[in-house]
């Protein structure tokens, strides 16, 4: 009831409005046209000016063309406030105080990978990096701060026991890294750079599968990326360590979003005898 | 947790790992790092598809998961259980979500165009799909410890590349940077004794330095935890303000075909502050730096 008040409010408001931008408009065209018409050398100024006012407003437009960013987070988190954080006082109460999550999970910045969607995460039980083709750089200390900081504070801080490194299908962060010419041009400043972390993937696909469609390779480096990752972890002394003792695992995972399938994998670690040199 | 689990239990694993005898190829197979050598297998490969009904619900398990860390020694046996749990969650997503809207599915899987890239803490109990009910397909996001954006002259990095991706190839229409009550992330930057960096935190939230000075000036006569509070929000708008340095950011930002927003939710007292970004009042140059904000809402 009061939500539809407030509607009826809005609509006789903005009618009023309207009426008022129109001949406040009609006025307004007629006085610049006034003007360039007595002054001709302000039309080539006049022309720029009305481009970029065009410009704006087709930038406005294409917001409010039905879609109110601000709206949507209001509702989202009302929606949120209600029937999460209020019906769980004891879950929230306890989180808090502190995080203890199970999980470290690396996912894709993808808008429909989401791992609180596919695996349906709640508040607390995963500490979540996400970026583009969900990357693990290997150990350097000032290029890689990023997600080195994540890993270390998960593992040494929160002590998660888990570690899952997810790819996707029709990853962008994939594709590129398979486009990138051979001579090694880069194209794009940032994403290629981030990419490529996982070049070693791509020289295994394109070794490996010489027949596949350039499509069925990006799969399977999507998936062979998420084990260079995974090896890139152990470059981690902290990781490699919990690793030995038992107390971290880590595992990979591709999720398919055309068909709908999740694969999780393995991978078995084997300390080989030390090298007498 | 242990009924929950015996339930789970009963669902025969090889349904799900018929594809487990086939050899995973890896480059692992040979490689060695460092005193390892690895070698793969698909011990539990596990190829999840729905065509086995199962019982996948499990309420309350959050809480007895984490109840369960603090008292019992974890063993192999109990992780194969929560990654069990996990499958079961995968399936009930197929099949509450996935299958049920199958369309929107398959509409998403030809491209993504969403609406807003969201930078948020990669704290566990933050996940902006929880706590603003983002559904598949709207938001991009890039989680990192106390969802910092370094400046454009800081040369590429993670966050620098989704930017690029998102505000170039996508075109989304909304950078929505999210901060967080008790950050752990910014109280290592507030805890820093010499602004040494001595590890890979320290290393990487010392990029929040501005708020941390900022905040040393403007809150030196309040407790750690008040100063910690007051740099989660200093250091929110010190991102926002280098998302400016970026020329394809503030070149959009400028036609207004692209907005910058803050937000800061309180998981303590379950509230939510909003502020966007005014452009015309704002200023990034060194000497004149200061953010103008416009549109404060705060929802409790």
């Amino acid at each position: 009831m009061a939500s539809s008040f407030k509607n009826c409010m809005l609509c006789c408001s903005s009618k009023v409005t309207e009426d008022m931008a129109e001949e406040s408009y009609e006025e307004a065209i007629a006085g610049l046209t006034k003007l360039l018409s007595e002054k001709a050398n302000l039309q080539e100024a006049a022309a720029v000016r009305i481009r970029q006012i065009t410009a704006e407003l087709a930038g406005s437009t294409a917001e409010s063309d039905g879609f109110d960013a601000v709206d949507r987070i209001k509702t989202g988190f009302t929606h949120f406030k209600k029937s999460k954080f209020e019906t769980n006082p004891d879950l929230f109460g306890q989180l808090a105080k502190g995080q203890s999550p199970k999980f470290l999970v690396f996912a894709c910045s993808d808008s429909r990978v989401c791992p609180s969607h596919i695996l349906n995460f709640q508040p607390g039980e995963a500490f979540v990096v996400r970026n583009i083709a969900s990357m693990v750089p290997p150990f350097d200390t000032t290029k890689y701060s990023g997600t080195g900081a994540a890993i270390e504070y998960a593992i040494l801080h929160l002590k998660v026991e888990n570690i899952v490194v997810i790819g996707h299908s029709c990853c962008g962060g994939i594709k590129g890294l398979m486009s990138i010419p051979t001579d090694g041009t880069l194209s794009s400043e940032f994403i290629e750079n981030w990419v490529k972390i996982c070049t070693p993937a791509k020289a295994k696909v394109q070794l490996g599968f010489t027949d596949l469609s350039f499509e069925d390779k990006c799969t399977n480096c999507e998936k062979e990326a998420v084990n260079v990752s995974l090896g890139n972890l152990l470059t981690y002394p902290f990781v490699r360590e919990a690793v030995i003792n038992k107390q971290l695992f880590i595992r990979g995972a591709h999720y398919n979003f055309v068909s709908g399938d999740f694969e999780l994998w393995n991978l078995d670690f084997n300390i080989s005898p030390s090298l007498v040199v | 947790m242990e009924s929950a689990l015996s339930g789970s239990s009963s669902v025969s694993y090889s349904l799900f790992s018929s594809s487990s005898q086939q050899p995973h190829r890896s480059f692992f197979k040979t490689s060695h790092i460092f005193e390892f050598k690895l070698r793969t297998r698909k011990m539990e490969h596990t190829h999840l598809k729905l065509a086995t009904p199962v019982n996948c619900s499990h309420p309350g398990l959050t809480q007895e998961v984490e109840k369960n860390k603090m008292n019992v020694v974890i063993e192999t046996e109990m992780r194969q259980d929560l990654f069990e749990e996990i499958k079961h969650r995968f399936l009930s997503f197929k099949r509450n979500t996935y299958m049920k809207n199958f369309e929107h599915f398959q509409r998403l899987s030809d491209a993504q165009s969403p609406k807003f890239l969201v930078i948020s803490c990669a704290d566990s109990r933050v996940c902006p799909s929880n706590v603003l009910g983002f559904q598949p397909g709207e938001a991009f996001l890039v989680r990192n410890i106390a969802n910092l954006v370094v400046p454009f002259e800081k040369g590429p990095s993670e966050t620098q590349a989704a930017l690029q991706f998102s505000v170039n190839t996508l075109e989304v229409e909304n950078i929505f940077i999210i901060g967080h009550s008790c950050c752990g992330g910014i109280r290592a930057l507030m805890s820093m004794q010499d602004e040494k960096p001595s590890c890979f935190i320290t290393n990487w939230v010392i990029n929040g330095k501005t708020a941390k000075i900022r905040t040393k000036a403007a809150a030196s006569n309040l407790n750690f935890d008040q100063q910690c509070r007051h740099c989660e929000k200093e250091s929110l708008d010190n991102s926002l303000l280098n998302l400016l340095t970026y020329p394809w950011i503030e070149e959009k930002v400028k036609k207004g075909s692209l907005a910058i927003h803050g937000g800061y939710y309180d998981f303590v007292d379950g509230t939510f502050e909003k502020w966007t970004l005014d452009y015309e009042a704002s200023c990034v140059k060194e000497d004149t730096r200061r953010l103008a904000v416009k549109n404060r809402e705060f929802w409790s």
